[in-house]
Formats: structure tokens, C-alpha cells, sequence
């Protein structure tokens, strides 16, 4: 094992899956001569040339639909859109062509695409560029919707995304590109499943079930709580579409209370069809009402102070695990 | 009486009579769509062709087989051109599992890997910026195979139009672009919606041929299709082509047409009709003869009415073709999990 920057845990994918089969290519806005906006697409220009790594216009909608008709041509394209925001742009390529063709056809066309592009907010980036829009895409069937929060799970999901038969959205978050874990050598193969997900912490009082970025706050809200006494089992969803419910209903009979924690807004969203999916195949074993940690339902503020007041943060998380989680269970 | 070793476009005579086969065919076709939709077999959206016949004909003749084929909504025509079986395209009007679709696309959801027919697009201009990916794919394997995207006047006003022909142009992408200027996006007269009245000043835009083509002569526009393919297949990248054309009937089925008169439809069906334009070019060069004209028609005739008597045969979709083809792997499909019994 390495420890690799989540940013290099990416790149390391692409150039393997792009050494592995000729048909893989990437393309996007500045990936190629300026190295990619978060840098993850750094020196594969160099590497494999313009044929395989294709600077475009800044135009969202031909990027996402020259790549479906790649796909459907026979190639395996891999897009970066600058940031989930932007794909607001393609979302007709996205909603009413990727996920429609395979069904609205018959069953007849293949569509091998993976659509790369960070959200998430934190940086004080507006709120233009904040937002976690994963729920709008993972409403829509034809779509399989991940968004890995670990080096490991990114490198081993990407390979898996490229090497997937059908529309993959990869969904990052501006601020794991800097995170570090452990990595498998690189003469290791390994591929990470889009459909699983994973307990991350074991425990036996709450689970708390996550994804992306908000898996490293819970982990740390985990921390806290077990000092108290409190013992969190941590699931990460790793994919939203599909999801992988049997993991989340096990762990829910267990621990008989759950906590939804995301970065995303509060309503309509995932963790709210998360919750619904609880209720209906596990009713029987809740013990306390679902809590749901999430940002604030506003546009994203710019202020450092409103920023920081918006978003969900391990406080949250352990205050909602005290209100469900009576003192009696911890002494017993 | 015609004399079989002259030709027109060098077409031969049994070209010329092919192609005026398949412009009556396409007319039956669409004749008797539009019958068993008003008798309730067919529902939904339908958009016809009719009046546009010579534009599809006289392209995809230029076309070799294996190159692709994207349409808009308005593909009846493209699909039966490229080798679909009228029977086929039918059934999928009907909603029948025996459509090309499997009766889950309907009329504007045509598609066929073997025949390299790539849709039936529901969204104007979505296939634009798709035959550019398409044509990406044969560039990048070497292949000489093109991309033939068809489009209305409608679909050169959203912005999907401007962001596919600047890619393919400097990408210099195999792919000929063609408008089928039928002169209203549903009811919005061409002459209202375009800043500009041709697409001359937009090809420029581009840094791309173009050329403005009489829709309603088949062989003007085979001729010019026939140039576009010459040039596209060689390696000099996009074309586009603005076909001047009309639609006999309305935008779809419950069309009335409030905005437009019925003497200027009048005026184009018995002076513009593409059928009846070639058919006296035919006889004035005694290529051919009204009998073997009639002979074409009884024969669009019977395969209209051939197809209409396949699709009402054919069974519907079984209940569980509801959760097939969603994905590839169909287990990693929600439905599959969660629903499907």
C-alpha cells in the first residue's frame, strides 16, 4: 500500500485505463495543455497526445453529447465538466439523451460513458459553484450515479466506471482532491463496485450513512461520539444509483436508529428517499425518527461566517446522534 | 418510349425508377400512418413527411449503407430509406414489441444498429451535437464511414446548433449537416425567427461549405448530397446543406395550421409536389412513362398497406419488457431491485 492524494488516486485511473484499452479518451474544458482545472488530468496530455486527450470550447452541451455519440461510435470517453454546476448546461445530453437511449430504443444501443465533475461547496466559491446537485441525476432511471470518498474507492470506481456498459456519473468534491489515504501498489489491480457500499466504522448504537465528503466529517463526529460512549456505525454509500439498500437495511435492524448525513440540500433530495426506502423495509425495527443532517435550504452564502453556517459539520452529526441515542442504551 | 441506356445525374433508368419507388413509398406510408392514426392505432406525437420526400431520397442515395443516419422527430422517411422494413416501422407506430424500438420509442424513436440509423430525437437539436460524437468515433478508428445529421429550421435556433458545428469544424469532424428548411418551426415562420435568411452567413460563422439546395427536386438534391459526401469522406470535414423544402401537412397530427394559409399550401402541393416535379422531369427526358409510375404507386400502395396489416398483427410488449432494457445489466437497475416482481 501507498498513500496517494485523492487527485492522483484519479489520475492514476485514467492512465491505466487509458494504457489498458485504446478506446478510452478523455476530453473537457482546459484538461489538456492547462492540466485540468483541479489538476487531475496533469501530464496525460503530454503522455498521450492530442488524438486521446482533447481540449474543448467551453460548450457543456456538445462536450456531454459528442461524447455519448463516441460512446455510441464505438470509443469510451471520460468527460470533465468543470464542476457539477456547469452540467446544468448538458442536462439535456444528461437526462433526456444518456439515460433515455438504451430504453427509448429498445434495448439496442450501448452507451460506455463516464461524466467526471466535482461539486460540493466550502470553499467560498458562491453560489454558482456550491451546490450538490447528485439528487437531481440520481432521480432519473438510466443513470448510475457514485460519488467515492476515499483515494482508494476513486481510483478503484473510476477503472470500474470506464470499464461500465453504460451512463456513469463520477461525482467529486472540490475539497477531496487534497485528502490523502492508503492505495494499492501500482502493480495491483483492483476495481471497486458502482453498486455497493461500505461500512467505513462499525458500531452498534446509530448508524449514520453518508457519502463523498461528508464521510470524513461523520468519521470524525464517530470519533467524538465514542468518546461519549457513543458507538456509531458509519456507512459510505459510495453510489447513490444504485444504491445499495441491503447494507443500509442490516445495519439499520442492528442499530435500530439512523442519521442521514449530506451535504446537499434537505428536500426532495437523497437523503429524503434514503429515509422513505428506511421506513419502507425497516419500519419495524426503528426505535427513534430518522435525523437528517444537511446544509441549510438557502442559496450558498459567500461569507466565510454564512459559508461555514450553511453547511453541515460534525456537530451537527453528534448532536443528532445524542437526541436519538437515550443515555440508558450507552451504560448498558 | 424510354430508352434504358440514358441517365440523370448519372443515375441509371432503373435508379431514377428506384427513386421514384421510394418517394411514392415514403407518401403511402406516411398516407396510411396518418389513416390508422385518426382510427386510433397509432397515438401519441406523429410528424409527417409529406412533401419533404425528396429531401431524405435524394441524400441517403448519396449515402453509402454503412454510413449513419441521425433525424429529428420527423424520421418515418430516414428509417425506411435506410433499409428499415415499412413493416417494422409500423409495428413501432403501433407500439408493437415487433417495432424497431420494441414499441418503447413510438414515431420519433427510430433506431437500428445494423442499418447505422442512430434516432428519432424528441428534443430539436439534441442529435446535433450526438452525430458529432458519432463522427468523433469514426475519426478516431480511421473509418471512412460519415455522419448524415438531418434537422428542421427549428433546430438551427437552439443553442445546441451553434456549440455542434463549431466542434465538428475544428475538429474537422466527418459529419454533413443537413436543415431541412420546411419554413416554420411548428407555427414560427423561418423568416421571423432567423436574424438571418439563409444559413450562408452561419456556415461562415463556422468556416464551413454550405449550400442552399431546391428540397423539392430530388435530383438537385441528390447531386448536391452526393457533392457533400465526396467532400466529407475525403477528410475535409463538415458541410452543411440548407434544403429548402415544405410540409404538406401540419407540424404533427393535431396541427390545424392557423398560421398559414390554406392557398399557400394549395400553391405547393399542386405547383412544389417533389413527386409530381420528377415525375414530369422523367417524362419530358422520356425516361420513363406514367405507367410505370402508376405500377410504382399500386406497389407503395400495397407496401403501406402490407405494413399497416403486419403491425396490427403483431403482438404488444409483454408486461415484462416494462423493466427490460434500462440498463445494460438490468440488476443494477433500481426498478429491478425494487420493483419488478
Amino acid at each position: 500500500m501507498r498513500t496517494l492524494t485523492y487527485r492522483d488516486a484519479l489520475r492514476e485511473a485514467i492512465r491505466e485505463e487509458m494504457q489498458r484499452d485504446e478506446r478510452v479518451f478523455i476530453l473537457g474544458e482546459d484538461i489538456a495543455g492547462y492540466g485540468g482545472t483541479y489538476a487531475v488530468s496533469k501530464g496525460l496530455f503530454e503522455e498521450f497526445g492530442e488524438k486521446r486527450v482533447r481540449d474543448t470550447p467551453l460548450a457543456e452541451e456538445v462536450i456531454t453529447g459528442a461524447a455519448i455519440g463516441a460512446a455510441l461510435g464505438g470509443l469510451r470517453p471520460i468527460i470533465e465538466l468543470m464542476t457539477i454546476n456547469f452540467s446544468l448546461l448538458a442536462s439535456d445530453q444528461i437526462v433526456n439523451q444518456a439515460a433515455k437511449f438504451r430504453y427509448m430504443f429498445g434495448g439496442q444501443p450501448e452507451m460506455p460513458l463516464v461524466i467526471r465533475m466535482p461539486g460540493g461547496g466550502g470553499a467560498q466559491r458562491g453560489a454558482q459553484h456550491s451546490q450538490s446537485l447528485e439528487s437531481w441525476y440520481a432521480h432519473i432511471p438510466g443513470l448510475k450515479v457514485v460519488m467515492p470518498a476515499t483515494p482508494y474507492d476513486a481510483k478503484g470506481m473510476l477503472k470500474a466506471a470506464v470499464r461500465d456498459p453504460d451512463p456513469v456519473l463520477f461525482i467529486e468534491h472540490e475539497l477531496l482532491y487534497n485528502i490523502k489515504g492508503e492505495v494499492p501498489d501500482e502493480d495491483v489491480e483492483y476495481t471497486v463496485p458502482l453498486n455497493r457500499g461500505e461500512v467505513k466504522r462499525q458500531g452498534q448504537h446509530v448508524t449514520i450513512v453518508t457519502y463523498s465528503r461528508m464521510l470524513h466529517v461523520t468519521l470524525q463526529a464517530a470519533e467524538d461520539l465514542a468518546k461519549e460512549g457513543i458507538e456509531a456505525e458509519v456507512i459510505d454509500l459510495r453510489s447513490i444509483r444504485p444504491i445499495d439498500i441491503d447494507l443500509l437495511i442490516d445495519s439499520v435492524k442492528k442499530t435500530n436508529r439512523v442519521i442521514i448525513a449530506q451535504e446537499g440540500w434537505k428536500y426532495y433530495g437523497t437523503g429524503q428517499g434514503l429515509a422513505a426506502l428506511i421506513y419502507e423495509y425497516a419500519f419495524d425495527y426503528m426505535d427513534a425518527p430518522i435525523q437528517h443532517v444537511t446544509s441549510a435550504d438557502v442559496p450558498m452564502p459567500y461569507s466565510k461566517v454564512l459559508e461555514r453556517a450553511a453547511l453541515p459539520n460534525k456537530n451537527d452529526i453528534v448532536n443528532a446522534a445524542k437526541a436519538i441515542v437515550p443515555a440508558a442504551l450507552v451504560r448498558a | 418510349m424510354a430508352i434504358s441506356n440514358v441517365t440523370l445525374a448519372g443515375l441509371t433508368r432503373t435508379q431514377l425508377l428506384e427513386t421514384h419507388y421510394k418517394m411514392a413509398l415514403l407518401r403511402r406510408f406516411e398516407e396510411k400512418a396518418a389513416e390508422e392514426y385518426t382510427r386510433g392505432k397509432i397515438a401519441g406525437f406523429m410528424h409527417l413527411y409529406i412533401g419533404q420526400e425528396a429531401v431524405g431520397v435524394g441524400c441517403i442515395t448519396a449515402m453509402r449503407p454503412d454510413d449513419k443516419v441521425l433525424s429529428s422527430y420527423r424520421e418515418h422517411g430516414q428509417a425506411i430509406l435506410k433499409g428499415m422494413d415499412p413493416g417494422v416501422v409500423m409495428a413501432e407506430l403501433f407500439g408493437k414489441i415487433t417495432g424497431c424500438s420494441k414499441g418503447k420509442g413510438g414515431s420519433m424513436h427510430m433506431w437500428s444498429n445494423e442499418l447505422g440509423l442512430l434516432g428519432g430525437n424528441a428534443i430539436v437539436a439534441a442529435q446535433l451535437p450526438i452525430a458529432a460524437g458519432i463522427a468523433l468515433a469514426m475519426q478516431y478508428q480511421g473509418l471512412d464511414t460519415i455522419v448524415v445529421c438531418f434537422f428542421g429550421d427549428g433546430a438551427v435556433d437552439e443553442g445546441a446548433f451553434h456549440e455542434a458545428l463549431n466542434l465538428a469544424s475544428i475538429w474537422k469532424l466527418p459529419v454533413i449537416f443537413i436543415c431541412e428548411n420546411n419554413q416554420y418551426s411548428m407555427g414560427m415562420a423561418v423568416e421571423k425567427a432567423w436574424a438571418v435568411d439563409s444559413l450562408l452567413p452561419r456556415a461562415a460563422a463556422y468556416n464551413m461549405p454550405y449550400e442552399q439546395v431546391d428540397g423539392m427536386d430530388v435530383i438537385q438534391v441528390y447531386e448536391a448530397a452526393k457533392r457533400a459526401v465526396e467532400h466529407t469522406r475525403s477528410g475535409q470535414g463538415p458541410l452543411l446543406l440548407e434544403i429548402k423544402t415544405y410540409r404538406f401537412r401540419g407540424h404533427s397530427m393535431t396541427d390545424p395550421a392557423y398560421y398559414r394559409t390554406r392557398e399557400e399550401e394549395q400553391q405547393w402541393r399542386t405547383t412544389r409536389d417533389p413527386i409530381g416535379i420528377f415525375e414530369k422531369k422523367l417524362l419530358d427526358l422520356d425516361l420513363a412513362t406514367q405507367a410505370e409510375f402508376d405500377e410504382n404507386d399500386a406497389r407503395a400502395i400495397q407496401a403501406a398497406e402490407d405494413a399497416a396489416e403486419y403491425a396490427d398483427n403483431s403482438p404488444d410488449p409483454t408486461l415484462d419488457e416494462l423493466y427490460t432494457d434500462v440498463m445494460v445489466d438490468n440488476s443494477t437497475a433500481l426498478s429491478f431491485r425494487y420493483e419488478r416482481n
